[in-house]
């Protein structure tokens, strides 16, 4: 069975980004960009499912700048077979990449299809659910847990107050969530292997997409900043700001 | 312009994260429908009735519902979708699994998390974890919203008297099914309804100190409990208190942080709260610089103490 896995290039999660005083955006020139911290999970639990057997070929997609490149030799180092770089310099929302990975998704046939649950730049949460409609596939969110039985995916899925599973005919779609796994630190010679693993470039064009965003970003501007308040000298203190000044207890 | 609102719900009763989500619907001006799409889920179609603002309740039943399976959902929803210029969803677990692939079918741009209705085609959104706020415009006829609660009051759940419809059911999807669930039964209040929450963090340092320590302040207070990502990555709390960007987005009346630093992405999840209690015997954590009071003390020393002082 082969998996398609994606993975989105983003600012690195240790970097606290800074909005553009003319209101137009974060400021990304210069900053450290790094694989999507949910995509590095689903790359890890593809190359489990090809160390049980279960997998035999890890194909890993990026769409979106030249430099998408280095996100897939990572995956490829992490462990994906080969990558496919979908180059566009449009800025592109959850649905052109939910387009562009169906395209692909016709094109090589993949038993699974997993994806991070969700950006951690604009921290939609769409993209997989809106692969599965398009390529009416069913689905298995935020999953804590996958188990490929008998041509089935039965998924655990973190939801409000606990968790819960679902049997899914396959192909399916899979998003994770952050306790699926722990993913495995890259290797320098498996750095040095990524590098010779094949990497093709398409365009949204020759997939027959078209990329137009929906939605349009008006302005980005800084949160109200929350002030910090004053420092208690013990807890009866504590206590009496809490009751007579505050009032919530 | 009618907007529908799909309700969370249980069968018998609708779920408070409805409540917010029509305040949102209402804010986008004109009508204001609710979908109740179940499995004997007429107490909570006639509950979703009640709430103030709902002009009227479409019901659906059948089998495909009983577990919310947004394979089904999503095809009752694209069902009367045609009807309505805004399809609205609680940020939940449950309406951010299911409103993508409403947008997808509808072949519009999905808008999550809006925390303000500026005007019917505007609204606001937080993005990279909180550190920014976008403005964003929906370039399509329908507009597809998932909901963060926080940013809305509750409408009232009581007052309205809306007509209940009922709808022919969807088929359900042969290609999903619902094995099972292992949902925590417990009776504190909801992580996202509470007015107060008391939430640990690595400092903890087991899950029995966790409980022995935070427990028992929970119940002195009638609080929810709530964990950060550290916390919850070392196994000392389950992953469902996880209180963060990735994790629970709550904005409870008080909340208690205790033994927690204060990451970003946990402020994310927290910093709307109207009183945060800080206590960490590190004075340089980060914490401090969002609380309203700061307690620079030892935990295990100032949580019981707090705990029986109460």
């Amino acid at each position: 069975m082969k998996v398609l896995v994606s993975v989105k290039r983003v600012v690195d999660y240790n970097v606290k980004v800074r909005v553009k005083s003319d209101g137009s955006g974060v400021d990304i020139a210069n900053v450290k960009m790094s694989m999507n911290p949910f995509d590095e999970i689903a790359i890890e639990e593809a190359v489990r499912l090809k160390e049980k057997g279960i997998v035999t070929e890890i194909i890993a997609v990026s769409c979106g700048v030249t430099q998408c490149q280095e996100t897939l030799r990572t995956a490829m180092a992490i462990g994906a077979d080969r990558g496919i770089l979908v180059e566009t310099a449009v800025e592109l929302q959850p649905l052109a990449v939910a387009k562009l990975l169906k395209a692909l998704v016709e094109k090589e046939q993949p038993g699974l299809i997993i994806l991070g649950k969700q950006a951690i730049d604009d921290d939609c949460n769409q993209t997989g659910q809106m692969l599965a409609a398009l390529a009416d596939l069913p689905q298995g969110t935020f999953a804590s847990k996958v188990e490929i039985v008998d041509g089935k995916a039965n998924i655990t899925r973190e939801v409000d107050g606990g968790s819960e599973t679902v049997s899914l005919t396959l192909p399916a779609v899979v998003t994770t969530d952050l306790r699926l796994n722990e993913p495995r630190y890259v290797t320098l010679p498996n750095i040095m292997k990524a590098k010779k693993k094949q990497l093709d470039v398409l365009t949204p064009e020759a997939l027959g997409v078209d990329v137009t965003p929906h939605i349009k970003t008006l302005k980005v501007v800084e949160p109200p900043k929350r002030s910090a308040g004053i420092k208690v000298p013990d807890v009866a203190t504590l206590i009496a700001k809490l009751k007579n000044e505050a009032k919530v207890i | 312009m009618t907007s529908l609102v799909i309700a969370e719900h249980d069968n018998a009763s609708v779920k408070g994260a409805t409540l917010n989500t029509v305040t949102a619907a209402l804010k986008c001006g004109g009508d204001v429908h609710v979908l109740v799409a179940g499995n004997q889920a007429a107490a909570a179609a006639a509950a979703a009735a009640q709430i103030a603002g709902v002009a009227k309740v479409l019901h659906a039943e059948g089998d495909g519902f009983t577990h919310g399976l947004a394979e089904n959902v999503a095809a009752q929803v694209l069902a009367v979708a045609a009807n309505y210029s805004h399809i609205l969803f609680a940020a939940t677990a449950s309406g951010k699994n299911i409103a993508p692939r409403v947008a997808a079918k509808l072949d519009v741009g999905q808008i999550s998390d809006i925390t303000k209705v500026d005007s019917p085609d505007t609204f606001e959104r937080p993005i990279y974890a909180g550190n920014a706020i976008a403005t964003v415009q929906s370039q399509d006829a329908t507009k597809v919203l998932t909901v963060r609660t926080t940013g809305f009051d509750p409408a009232a759940a009581t007052g309205g008297s809306a007509a209940v419809e009922v709808l022919t059911a969807v088929g359900a999807s042969a290609k999903a099914t619902f094995v099972g669930s292992e949902i925590a039964k417990n009776d504190r209040p909801e992580l996202t309804a509470a007015k107060i929450i008391v939430s640990g963090g690595r400092a903890l340092g087991s899950s029995e100190k966790f409980m022995d320590v935070m427990t028992p302040l929970a119940d002195k207070l009638g609080a929810a409990l709530g964990a950060s990502r550290a916390a919850v990555d070392a196994g000392y709390a389950p992953n469902d208190w996880q209180v963060g960007q990735t994790g629970k987005i709550v904005a409870p009346q008080l909340y208690i942080a205790a033994g927690i630093s204060g990451a970003i992405q946990h402020l994310a999840g927290m910093k709307d709260s109207k009183v945060i209690v800080a206590i960490n015997k590190d004075p340089e954590a980060p914490i401090f610089s969002v609380a309203d009071y700061g307690l620079e003390a030892d935990l295990f020393v100032a949580v019981p103490e707090l705990t029986a002082a109460l």
